[in-house]
């Protein structure tokens, strides 16, 4: 029991729009194992923004259980699935969604100015700039990095709090092939070396290929789950 | 080092978009400097006001003919249409003088006045000039000082002696220096008066500044220079005791005077001014005036609160992904609002701090015209204005980033990550 990480029991969410109701989840259950690699494809529209935004407590499901790291997260306050966000998870996003006024390092920093312990800051902010192997760029702002660097700096941003899961929301996705390739071998290295728990939300099946488990999501539901 | 970090977070964002930061603040820097300059030229008006009203003498009280209003003398106020007013006289002066009817008064000087009265010295300069009669108890209620000669005596008062002392304003005017004029010979309405003394000076604003005056014995000025009937006098000037004796005094003044004229209470045919009430009317005036132009200026401040308000909302819609980004990795409802109040608070304090020294300088400016055109105005910046303003500037921010920063911290984060 105590390896699973994820434990999600008939999420549903529902939008509503006006007078429309939009049923993006309709009754989604899955498991991942801590240390898993697990990617989750579907088209557009298949609802697997959605499932990825309720993964990361960015949002709550309609109805449905979802136990995050032991922790049963779907009556949470705002503010309770903040502090989720900040302990538990780590994000990195299609578009970096760096902070451009300021430098790597204070970027990186930024998870950790919102946690409650203060003062760890530095020291593991820039050692995890050194895990994703920028040690040299600390100092340079996002505009003075390339692509392929500014993920790079979500990543360490998304490790520096260590948390159990890490979310992928297309990470390559502003990459060329190459690119995201050295992206996706440093995400699968820290998964391997670190045992965090990798889920990447991608609708790239070479990308979705290295996974050990693709979930694939049509129409809110879950149409496959393949190892 | 929370703080510290939002305080460095808040200055990269402000010193980012220096224009932007800039513009917005100028609204809350006008409003600002305008109160802190409107404030500190009136604190100043009313200084100069109140020292010129206190130059005047200290615990003075003016008697003159007439019911004007009465600046808050004994017996009721001067609705009653009085006729037949009865100048004042000598004989008035006289009665003040008895120390069983008036222990409050300390001196007596009954004046005569007149104005526009020619004076020429025997260079041939000429001008025009208001003539005082006085007894010598004048010169030491009026708290004037020689920078030389002598004042004139009773004695002098008696004999209708033909003598002067005359301001160093018109010494100057008739003869270009204020020192070695003793002896010297002055026409007034074509009279030879010999000058025994030069007064130091006042200043050129004060109240009733004697700087550009000739002041001659009250009994020379009745036959030579300014003509009355009898023995009528223009204005006595009452000394009283002391400050805690003024009311005293007045109304020691009024039972007198009206024993001496037949009147009944309310219908006094005399008006009698006190200088302390003088001065709190002139300054009570002042500040009304202070206050309401502080107040217009206060309406720019809310301008500018607005300003900062407009700023602060595209501010928010810009950085739209930047919260979602900063909720995603753990940020609270109000760690966003703290975040963008802190930058409001910023923006306004800084402004008002810019205000504070921008006001100060227009104010010193004002008091360099002032004395420049011959007006001693010194405005004086008071800590008060200072911390009003700080506080103003400082609620104006936090009142105006509330609404801005609520909406920040209200983004939901899905929503806000992928807005474009």
């Amino acid at each position: 029991m105590d390896d699973i990480v994820i434990r999600a029991e008939a999420l549903t969410k529902v939008y509503r729009m006006g007078e429309v109701e939009v049923q993006a989840l309709r009754g989604i259950s899955m498991e991942v194992k801590r240390g898993e690699v697990v990617a989750i494809t579907g088209p557009s529209g298949s609802g697997k923004s959605t499932l990825m935004s309720i993964l990361g407590c960015l949002d709550r499901p309609t109805s449905g259980e979802y136990i995050l790291d032991g922790e049963n997260v779907a009556g949470l306050t705002d503010d309770q699935l903040a502090s989720i966000r900040n302990r538990k998870i780590g994000f990195v996003f299609q578009s970096f969604n760096l902070l451009q006024r300021v430098s790597a390092l204070v970027n990186v920093e930024l998870p950790l100015s919102y946690a409650n312990r203060p003062d760890e800051g530095k020291g593991r902010a820039a050692e995890a700039l050194r895990e994703v192997g920028l040690e040299n760029r600390m100092k340079h702002r996002p505009a003075e990095l390339s692509g392929g660097e500014q993920q790079r700096v979500a990543v360490a941003r998304a490790l520096v709090n260590e948390p159990a899961i890490l979310l992928a929301d297309e990470p390559t996705g502003n990459l060329d092939s190459k690119v995201g390739q050295e992206i996706m071998d440093l995400l699968l290295k820290l998964n391997h070396e670190s045992n965090t728990t990798l889920i990447i939300i991608t609708h790239d099946p070479r990308i979705a290929s290295q996974a050990q488990r693709t979930i694939l999501i049509r129409d809110g539901l879950v149409e496959r789950n393949t190892q | 080092m929370k703080i510290r970090r939002v305080l460095v977070g808040t200055l990269t964002i402000l010193v980012g978009n220096k224009l932007r930061s800039g513009l917005t603040i100028l609204g809350i820097v006008i409003g600002v400097a305008a109160v802190i300059a409107m404030l500190s030229v009136g604190q100043g008006a009313q200084n100069s006001i109140t020292s010129s009203i206190s130059s005047i003498g200290t615990n003075l009280l003016f008697l003159s003919a007439g019911s004007g209003a009465r600046f808050g003398g004994a017996g009721g106020g001067g609705t009653v249409i009085v006729r037949n007013i009865r100048p004042l006289t000598m004989s008035d002066a006289q009665a003040l003088m008895d120390p069983y009817q008036a222990p409050a008064i300390l001196a007596v000087a009954p004046i005569l006045q007149g104005g526009n009265i020619s004076a020429s010295a025997t260079n041939g300069q000429s001008t025009t000039t208001t003539i005082y009669g006085v007894t010598s108890d004048y010169f030491s209620m009026r708290a004037e000082t020689l920078s030389e000669g002598a004042i004139f005596s009773d004695q002098e008062v008696n004999i209708h002696a033909r003598v002067a002392v005359i301001g160093p304003d018109l010494a100057t005017t008739l003869f270009g220096q204020t020192t070695g004029l003793t002896g010297q010979v002055l026409r007034i309405n074509g009279q030879t008066f010999t000058i025994i003394g030069v007064l130091q000076s006042k200043g050129g604003s004060a109240l009733g500044s004697s700087d550009n005056q000739a002041i001659i014995p009250i009994t020379t000025a009745r036959d030579r220079v300014v003509q009355r009937a009898g023995n009528y006098v223009d204005t006595i000037y009452i000394q009283a005791t002391s400050a805690a004796t003024v009311t005293d005094a007045s109304t020691e003044i009024s039972n007198i005077m009206r024993m001496r004229h037949h009147v009944a209470v309310g219908a006094e045919d005399f008006s009698i001014f006190n200088q302390q009430d003088l001065a709190n009317t002139a300054s009570s005036i002042i500040g009304v005036l202070t206050v309401f132009l502080g107040g217009i200026a206060a309406i720019s401040l809310l301008v500018g609160g607005i300003g900062i308000m407009n700023i602060m909302l595209v501010s928010v819609t810009e950085r739209t992904r930047e919260i979602g980004l900063r909720k995603a990795v753990g940020a609270r409802n109000r760690d966003i609002m703290v975040q963008f109040l802190v930058e409001s608070l910023f923006l306004s304090l800084l402004g008002g701090v810019m205000g504070i020294l921008l006001g100060w300088l227009i104010a010193l400016a004002i008091g360099r015209i002032a004395s420049a055109s011959g007006t001693s105005l010194i405005p004086a910046v008071s800590l008060n204005a200072i911390l009003l303003a700080t506080l103003f500037s400082a609620a104006v921010g936090l009142f105006f980033g509330i609404y801005p920063a609520r909406r920040a911290a209200g983004l939901e984060p899905v929503e806000a990550l992928r807005y474009e």
